[in-house]
């Protein structure tokens, strides 16, 4: 204990501040890009805290410093507090709902005076993976029990509804993250490829006719009983099995997946996820938007993002249009370019060998980080670790995916890019916490 | 039990991987295999757009501007900074109200946006100029921007000089590989067609970056794809527009043409066709309704009648005929040939010859005597070395082509006319296979089935003035920095006629062309002093009127050429529809000759005569009826309109009342310009309102019309 405080810096891990810094400086500098005006004076803005990315310029100070103190405190911190910060954290979501404020259509943020937000939701990350971790590594904890299972995705699950009824589909989707750290803890792969199979099946649906749909799947189902006839003669279950799934799968087309996008999701959510597949949405369909016609008639929804977004990435071409000589990104073309589309201003400066270098300092990043977690003595710092990777993970496939065209656009940011101040900072505790466990790992933690 | 799944964590190493390799993949299909991105992301930020050069400026023989540019100004708004703007103020000065306004900047937002600076007025008035330039600072949103546009400080040769016009679909079309574009402007007719490439100039292109509302953000790459704009060539042309003037005002109500060359170069001294229109008509804000107007106008103010009109050129024909006759030995000096009234040649009594007598040559010309050229065109006909009136024809007609009848001269104007010299084969359908000499006999005295232009005659005169050469008519001297094109060079080479006709020949004839105007029939129109040779023409014409041909009143045709022994000017005048050639088109032609020679007419009595030719009206009868026709045409309609105004205003008060009021005051400004600068005074013609322009619809007319749409 008492020489630890002298020297912070052992056995952390140095790799991952390099990678940490590197990504937050090309953050700070695709802002700039975004940002930039020729006519002004470029040093002066970015002192002057004005502009985003005088003001990311900033927010990275900020973290800085708590990363620095998060380094100075001591790892049993965390375990101790993990389950009380999870249930401020929840408590805090909670309060958003009283004293929310509407930024961009969600009610998620709380005003914390200074022209800065604070998004519950975003924290609400850390201590779901500290508290996910902390449960799994109880001693009376036996992972391979249905039951542990079901309370592990009750602590996931819970915030992830909170963020929906704020309208943040995007955060809630963060939170099947942690199916990823569950299932290095043993959690069924069945699981996994159920709901895989489950999001393949909604795609279908999407995008071929529901009838031809349907004889597909009872022509399937027909193959599979066919071949597998001298057992189902043998075994009554084994029919009953195939054609339960066969039910399941066509009432899952008919009728789960319009249901939910007709009356769980918003008239543009909808919308975004079948302009992804090139469908259109029919907004007359929509529950929610029926209730809402009488305040304000739905503007026709595109695919401009989208669109915008791939254009400023496809003209990037191999080495890039150059560093500020993007004309998508100086014509501001792209909409929200600083925060969810940030990856566009890279992929049209720098092209696609800038876009592969990047991905690989991500890629890097994550394999260290998994490095890190199996090396980790204790099942707390490892869960914790594994959830940090699959967060991380999640936000970077799910954000280029998106401005690539490859999802529906839903609102995360790019970790440790986008222009914002919560989502640095979650991502810096993230990290650093991770640090600071990792540095510990030679101490005999539960 | 954490050793238990260890393996599990290369599994999820393998997801990430998996993962972002799908991601590179879309990557590289986006950026390595995907040309359409780039392109999209050209269209979307490069805005292109071009520099026009000013044209070039078109100069007179003495360096005078007769078409040049000038600066006119557009009002431009943008809409999105029109807030707090006093749009009552601003209507009152526009004349509009505020529906009105209203409703264009609804238009223009439609058209072209809330944030992009729109076209709301377009070439203002000067007056208007005034008083917006005053006012401006008052209206937000709303700037004055200049553009060039073409003025004709004389107002003057507006068949020669041309207009320029927005290029339609079919302009494109043709001049495809050109780099024209929607919204383009070309030269339509005259020199400004013909001498498009030299005029146009080289447009330029700059390249801005916009961005997402359109609004440009500043030089693409800082202007390294730009080309800069090139004006258009100066060209110096051989008219002189104080001729030209005169012979505009000399035409005045009559339907007709004057052409005069510089035998030396070839060089077009001037070239009127009448009516005319003054060609600063269209260039205004109202220019298209005013081409829709003339284009409309039964006179066709817009048809260059010098070049593309063909004639029968009458008498002065009988000057060709002479020449070839005496060439070829059919007839000499001394021959002599009697007229009883009619040419008894043929035995069918015609041509009729007006002065009984006996004629030599000289006085042949001089008197214009029908009898003696048909003698001679027939002899020439008949003579024995021809096996058939075939290739009689062919013979006489190689002798007329080398004085450049019956084809196209080459002038540097478009839409020529070739003209008709007649070969046999354009009279098989009439008298078949096998033709007699009098069957063609009208051609000895210019009518029958030879037609030429004006300009060609004039180039007769020119090639008899110079005794047997030309150049080839044209308007331009030069073009400054070069012709690159090589459009001049056809104009620098000398032609010869037909070596065979000798200079002695030449003499006669200017001998009896002389005494045409010292004792013959266009004694009349003698210049005091100065020698002049011409010929007249009186041209028989028909018309169908009612679907019968009428016998109309004659054309009067007059060629000459002055001085004799210096010939400095070369002219054809024709005046349709009016009498003999001597009363009206000769000495029209002895004026231009006058002012010509001696810059100005000298002389109560002469200047006098020109007053006199000025109020002269000869519109053709036809031409009369087809403006009653429309005339009344229109006045049914109108009366029609305003039933149904009438009508309608029972129904809807409101919606009509707002249109006309705004449609009002844009009809106003149309009216200080004439339409047509010749116009007749309408006195026999039914008219609503005589002495305002017959060729527009009048004010009051066209305000109905709007507003029953």
């Amino acid at each position: 204990m008492n020489n630890r405080n002298n020297t912070i810096s052992q056995g952390v891990d140095w790799t991952i501040i390099w990678l940490y810094a590197i990504l937050v400086s090309i953050g700070i500098l695709c802002i700039f890009m975004v940002e930039y005006r020729i006519d002004s004076n470029w040093l002066q803005s970015f002192l002057g805290g004005k502009t985003n990315y005088s003001k990311q310029l900033i927010f990275a100070g900020v973290c800085a410093i708590v990363a620095t103190f998060i380094l100075l405190t001591d790892s049993k911190l965390f375990t101790a507090f993990a389950n009380l910060m999870y249930a401020s954290g929840i408590l805090l979501m909670l309060a958003t709902f009283v004293l929310g404020k509407n930024i961009n259509g969600s009610k998620s943020w709380i005003p914390i005076g200074g022209g800065f937000n604070l998004q519950p939701a975003e924290l609400c990350k850390i201590f779901t993976a500290l508290a996910l971790a902390k449960f799994i590594s109880r001693q009376e904890t036996d992972f391979s029990k249905l039951r542990s299972q079901l309370i592990a995705g009750l602590i996931a699950a819970a915030p992830a509804l909170l963020s929906i009824l704020q309208h943040e589909l995007g955060l809630a989707l963060v939170y099947s993250a942690f199916l990823v750290a569950m299932y290095r803890e043993g959690l069924p792969a069945q699981i996994l490829i159920v709901g895989s199979s489950f999001a393949v099946l909604v795609v279908a649906t999407l995008i071929l006719d529901p009838n031809v749909l349907a004889i597909s799947l009872t022509v399937i189902a027909g193959i599979i009983l066919l071949l597998l006839r001298k057992q189902a003669k043998k075994s009554k279950r084994l029919m009953v099995l195939v054609v339960g799934i066969w039910l399941l799968c066509v009432g899952t087309q008919r009728f789960v997946v319009p249901y939910i996008f007709n009356n769980v999701l918003e008239c543009y959510q909808s919308t975004r996820i079948y302009s992804m597949v090139g469908k259109e949405y029919d907004c007359s369909q929509n529950k929610k938007s029926e209730r809402k016609a009488g305040e304000k008639a739905a503007r026709k929804p595109d695919d401009y993002n989208v669109r915008q977004s791939k254009i400023a990435i496809g003209s990037g071409g191999l080495t890039g249009r150059g560093f500020l000589k993007g004309t998508q990104t100086r014509g501001k073309y792209v909409p929200e370019q600083h925060t969810d589309f940030i990856f566009t201003s890279l992929g049209e400066a720098f092209g696609f060998v800038g876009c592969f270098v990047f991905l690989c300092i991500y890629l890097f990043l994550l394999f260290r980080i998994v490095k890190i977690a199996e090396r980790q003595r204790s099942t707390f710092s490892r869960v914790y670790a594994y959830s940090v990777a699959s967060i991380l993970f999640f936000h970077i496939a799910v954000n280029v995916s998106m401005t690539i065209g490859l999802f529906p656009i839903v609102g995360i940011p790019l970790p440790l890019i986008s222009y914002g101040g919560s989502s640095l900072l979650t991502f810096t505790i993230l990290i650093f916490v991770l640090l600071r466990l990792d540095a510990d790992r030679q101490m005999v933690l539960r | 039990m954490p050793v238990f799944n260890q393996s599990r964590g290369r599994i999820v190493q393998i997801i990430f991987a998996i993962v972002f390799l799908v991601i590179i993949g879309q990557l590289i299909n986006l950026q390595l295999f995907s040309v359409k991105y780039k392109l999209a992301a050209e269209n979307n930020a490069i805005l292109r757009k071009v520099v026009y050069p000013d044209r070039g400026i078109i100069f007179d023989r003495k360096g005078r501007a007769i078409l040049e540019n000038t600066i006119s100004y557009d009002l431009v708004v943008i809409p999105s900074e029109t807030k707090g703007l006093d749009t009552a103020s601003l209507c009152g000065l526009l004349n509009i109200d505020t529906a009105e306004y209203k409703k264009r900047i609804r238009d223009l937002i439609f058209k072209n946006g809330y944030v992009k600076p729109s076209v709301f007025e377009p070439l203002l008035t000067n007056e208007m100029f005034a008083r917006l330039n005053e006012n401006i600072y008052k209206f937000p949103g709303f700037s004055l921007t200049e553009r060039s546009v073409r003025t004709y400080p004389y107002s003057a040769a507006g068949n020669v000089l041309g207009y320029i016009r927005e290029v339609d679909t079919a302009y494109l079309r043709i001049h495809k590989d050109e780099g024209y574009q929607m919204g383009d402007y070309a030269g339509m007719t005259g020199l400004e067609r013909y001498y498009e490439k030299v005029l146009m100039g080289q447009r330029g292109v700059k390249n801005f970056i916009r961005d997402n509302k359109s609004r440009i953000q500043g030089p693409y790459e800082n202007g390294i794809y730009d080309t800069a704009a090139v004006a258009g060539k100066n060209i110096h042309t051989s008219l002189d527009v104080e001729l030209q003037k005169l012979g505009e005002k000399l035409m005045t109500n009559k339907v007709g043409s004057i052409v005069a060359i510089d035998p030396k170069t070839g060089g077009i001294l001037c070239m009127v066709s009448a009516p005319t229109y003054n060609p600063n008509y269209l260039t205004g804000s109202q220019n298209k309704r005013h081409l829709a107007d003339l284009l409309l106008d039964p006179r066709l103010p817009l048809n260059n009648r010098g070049l593309t009109t063909r004639y029968a050129p009458g008498s002065t024909f009988k000057t060709v005929v002479g020449i070839i006759g005496l060439t070829e030995g059919v007839v000499d000096l001394n021959t002599t040939v009697v007229c009883p009234g009619y040419f008894t040649g043929c035995g069918t009594g015609k041509p009729k010859c007006l002065d009984k007598g006996v004629f030599q040559f000289t006085d042949a010309v001089a008197h214009s005597d029908n009898s003696y050229f048909s003698t001679v065109y027939k002899r020439f006909l008949e003579q024995n070395k021809f096996p058939s009136t075939d290739s009689a024809i062919g013979a006489f007609n190689v002798y007329a082509n080398s004085f450049g009848l019956g084809h196209k001269l080459g002038v540097d104007l478009p839409f020529e006319k070739s003209g008709l010299i007649p070969t046999a084969s354009n009279y098989y359908k009439e008298f078949g296979r096998k033709l007699f000499p009098c069957n063609l006999i009208s051609n000895a005295i210019g009518q029958g089935k030879v037609e030429t232009t004006l300009v060609q005659l004039a180039n007769v005169m020119a090639i008899i003035a110079n005794k047997g050469w030309y150049y080839t008519p044209h308007l331009v001297d030069s073009i400054e920095g070069g012709d690159d094109e090589g459009l001049l060079d056809e104009f620098k080479i000398k032609r010869h006629t037909d070596n065979r006709i000798p200079e002695s020949v030449f003499n006669s004839v200017q001998d009896g062309m002389q005494a045409v105007v010292e004792y013959g029939t266009a004694v009349r129109s003698k210049i005091p002093d100065i020698i002049m040779c011409g010929k007249t023409g009186t041209v028989e014409n028909y018309a169908k009127v009612n679907g019968v041909m009428k016998k109309q009143p004659d054309h009067s045709f007059f060629g000459a050429f002055a001085p004799r022994d210096n010939p400095r000017i070369a002219i054809a005048v024709i005046c349709e529809n009016s009498d003999q050639g001597a009363r009206v088109a000769a000495p029209i032609a002895s004026l231009i000759v006058e002012k010509y020679l001696r810059d100005s007419i000298k002389g109560k009595e002469r200047q006098a005569m020109v007053e006199e030719y000025t109020n002269r009206v000869y519109l053709p009868p036809v031409m009369r009826m087809a403006i009653a026709k429309q005339d009344s045409l229109r006045r049914l309609r109108e009366n029609q309109q305003l039933l149904e105004q009438k009508l309608n205003k029972k129904e809807s008060d409101e919606g009509t009342d707002e249109e006309s009021i705004g449609e009002e005051p844009t009809e106003q400004s149309v009216t200080p310009a004439a339409p047509v600068k010749k116009a007749p005074q309408p006195k026999p013609l039914p008219k609503k309102k005589p002495g305002t322009t017959p060729a527009a619809l009048t004010n009051d007319d066209r305000k109905y019309k709007r507003t029953a749409r």
